[in-house]
């Protein structure tokens, strides 16, 4: 159950990304709706990890390390995500920094001014 | 027209999505290789956080194709927004606004938040193998502290020579590891090279405490070099 929410909360976000990708015309938004793109997804593979009735996969007086193996949630899209997080972050840099460069070149944020490459 | 074929593609989208998110079964028990994994870093590594065994050994070699990652994104942005252009005269010399002073309440709550922010990270970087933490995050936690220093004082210059340093020393540490790793124990950047130690102290499990410290260092002057790459 908690997976199919959090799984539909992800996608959902992902859907709003989208639509934000195809109907905005400031780059930053474009740039703010691929960040709520990538988030969505990492909820999406979070919320594949988890086990019924699992808890955290730490073991501290909470969750014994004989009790792990029958309740902890799979580590592994933990990790996964972790990962993803970090390159989300450097590509929205990097779409930043062009960003910049775009607005000095044609002293607007609009992308309907980027018609250089249109026949 | 444009907002037509975005409703259907948005439409389409939402069909594919929800066949799988109504459908999805919860599974009820750990899939073999998770229970592999649950089952060894508690035993083998002897770290109580299973998600950062993982990351700082089982699966460290892809931590590190992801420094490499980071370290291209900000030599990425070093090169896009860099110094370099205005110098070469690419783009026609524009006097910068002179930046306003910061408020007195940003100035104030800089002072007294930076200390604590920075505190805060290095606990976060530290706990990375008993709790939930780690080197990314406490890494990112640090250069909130920078931006925060940053926003105080508009006039400030971070240091980019240092930083420089301090992150190319952090890398070169973290493959010296690996390497001391496929020498003295088990493969690559495996932990067992510095001693395993009791299980929930401070100092044990082995070098991954010593991998969290040289990833957050490293992560955090990285985004710091990032953060003063965007400003003009």
């Amino acid at each position: 159950m908690i997976s199919n929410i959090v799984m539909a909360t992800g996608f959902v976000l992902f859907l709003v990304g989208l639509w934000g990708v195809q109907s905005h015309r400031n780059i930053l938004r474009i740039i703010i709706s691929y960040s709520l793109i990538g988030t969505g997804a990492h909820l999406v593979i979070v919320a594949i990890g988890y086990v019924a009735g699992g808890t955290a996969p730490i073991i501290d007086r909470a969750l014994p390390a004989a009790e792990a193996p029958a309740r902890a949630i799979d580590p592994i899209p933990s990790a996964l995500v972790v990962t993803a997080i970090v390159i989300g972050l450097a590509v929205t840099a990097i779409m930043l920094a062009y960003a910049i460069r775009l607005y000095e070149k044609k002293k607007t944020l609009n992308v309907d001014a980027l018609t250089e490459s249109k026949g | 027209m444009r907002r037509l074929t975005a409703l259907t593609a948005i439409a389409l989208f939402a069909l594919v999505f929800a066949s799988v998110a109504l459908t999805y079964i919860e599974p009820a028990a750990l899939s073999p290789l998770a229970l592999s994994y649950v089952r060894h870093v508690p035993q083998d590594l002897n770290a109580p956080n299973v998600v950062t065994g993982i990351l700082l050994t089982y699966r460290a070699f892809d931590t590190l194709g992801e420094v490499a990652a980071l370290f291209m994104a900000a030599a990425s942005v070093g090169l896009v927004v860099g110094a370099g252009w205005r110098r070469a005269g690419a783009t026609p010399a524009q006097e910068p606004a002179p930046p306003r002073e910061a408020s007195e309440i940003v100035r104030t709550g800089a002072q007294v938040l930076a200390p604590l922010v920075a505190i805060f990270a290095a606990y976060i970087i530290m706990n990375g193998h008993l709790s939930a933490g780690g080197g990314f995050q406490g890494g990112a936690v640090l250069a909130g502290c920078a931006a925060l220093i940053l926003m105080a004082d508009p006039q400030k210059r971070l240091n980019l020579k240092f930083l420089g340093a301090v992150e190319s020393l952090a890398g070169v540490l973290l493959v010296l590891v690996g390497v001391a790793g496929v020498v003295f124990a088990g493969g690559f950047l495996d932990n067992r090279v510095l001693p395993l130690g009791t299980f929930g102290a401070f100092f044990s499990a082995g070098a991954i405490p010593l991998l969290s410290v040289l990833l957050g260092v490293k992560v955090g002057c990285e985004l710091s070099v990032i953060l003063e790459g965007f400003r003009a």
